[in-house]
């Protein structure tokens, strides 16, 4: 992990346009390497033109998503399953 | 996004500052009337855009530095001399701009009287932020919570909240700084970064089972609760958040 990398809660206000729970308590299952981790808790690369999420564990790509023009692309090839608290 | 709010999921609302306070020569807050505001816990975010004349637009997230107790929201931005959008807040904001806020944002790094404690803060930096709307939230409350805050900054000029956590009633409060460059004239405290023998001397005993929140640059984070972990802190009630080496934004 590099030192630009931030915490989840840096994805998560735009998460919370798509989705109707809080999303840095809402765990994400890696596509890449099977780890089970809170989305608060991966890691966020905010550089680039839209935000990369990336696996605390295996640093493989979770989500990738980009927001502008009133539109929002989300690319969650990455994960294999969320797993969401009811309430 | 507009036109397409549904229970549940956060949408862009306008706020309009109110107020700011210098803090720092390089932080500054912003005080903000948010009408549509639905509340946040201690230690919660929200996400500020601004949008250029030409359309581009910039969205970073900032914590909230204002208790849930208060009416308007409070956010301390620190200035990137590199960043798209803290400059503008920090620099630029003046009372009467209207700015979109999304939020709140978060709900692992968050504190409540009824979770208990005692607690124990450590903040590197501008990592003090949701760490003040915790302490705000205990004042607030009359709260009599044991305190303790580690408060890591590299200069005397650089602590935020400076008078406010003067002013903390001694009683169960216990502050500690550590300036890791630039020590005050006559400073007898610690003037080091952060290591285990600093945290053994400051964190409230182990068998207290302290409630601890750790917020700072990424290093940092991972340096105190890799070492308060290896002290004997359950791992299980230490709460981390930490941000890019850069700084605040996001």
């Amino acid at each position: 992990m590099n030192d630009h990398s931030l915490d989840g809660n840096a994805m998560a206000g735009l998460l919370g346009e798509i989705f109707p729970f809080e999303m840095t308590s809402v765990r994400a299952l890696c596509a890449g390497c099977g780890a089970m981790e809170a989305l608060g808790r991966e890691s966020v690369y905010a550089d680039a033109p839209g935000m990369v999420m990336r696996c605390l564990h295996c640093e493989a790509i979770l989500i990738r998503a980009v927001e502008g023009g009133g539109r929002i692309w989300i690319d969650m090839r990455g994960v294999a399953c969320l797993q969401v608290h009811g309430e | 996004m507009a036109g397409t709010a549904v229970l549940g999921r956060l949408t862009w609302q306008v706020g309009e500052v109110t107020g700011t306070r210098t803090e720092t020569p390089r932080t500054r807050s912003l005080i903000v009337d948010l009408p549509h505001w639905p509340g946040h816990r201690a230690g919660q975010h929200v996400d500020i855009r601004l949008t250029a004349e030409d359309g581009y637009q910039a969205v970073r997230s900032y914590s909230i530095a204002s208790p849930p107790e208060d009416s308007q929201v409070e956010v301390t931005v620190e200035r990137l001399d590199d960043g798209e959008v803290s400059p503008y807040l920090v620099d630029e904001a003046q009372p009467g701009d209207q700015l979109e806020f999304r939020g709140p944002v978060g709900g692992y790094f968050v504190w409540d009287v009824s979770r208990g404690g005692p607690l124990f803060l450590v903040a590197g930096g501008s990592g003090i932020v949701p760490l003040m709307s915790m302490i705000r939230h205990r004042q607030a409350r009359h709260s009599d919570i044991p305190l303790t805050l580690l408060y890591s900054v590299r200069a005397p000029q650089d602590v935020i909240y400076r008078a406010e956590l003067d002013r903390l009633a001694p009683d169960g409060v216990t502050i500690a700084y550590t300036f890791t460059r630039e020590q005050p004239e006559d400073w007898t405290g610690f003037a080091r970064r952060i290591d285990r023998d600093l945290l053994r001397e400051e964190a409230p005993p182990l068998n207290t089972r302290p409630l601890v929140y750790v917020c700072g640059p990424t290093p940092f984070v991972e340096t105190a609760a890799g070492l308060l972990v290896e002290l004997g802190y359950d791992a299980g009630r230490i709460y981390t958040e930490r941000f890019g080496a850069t700084g605040r934004e996001r």
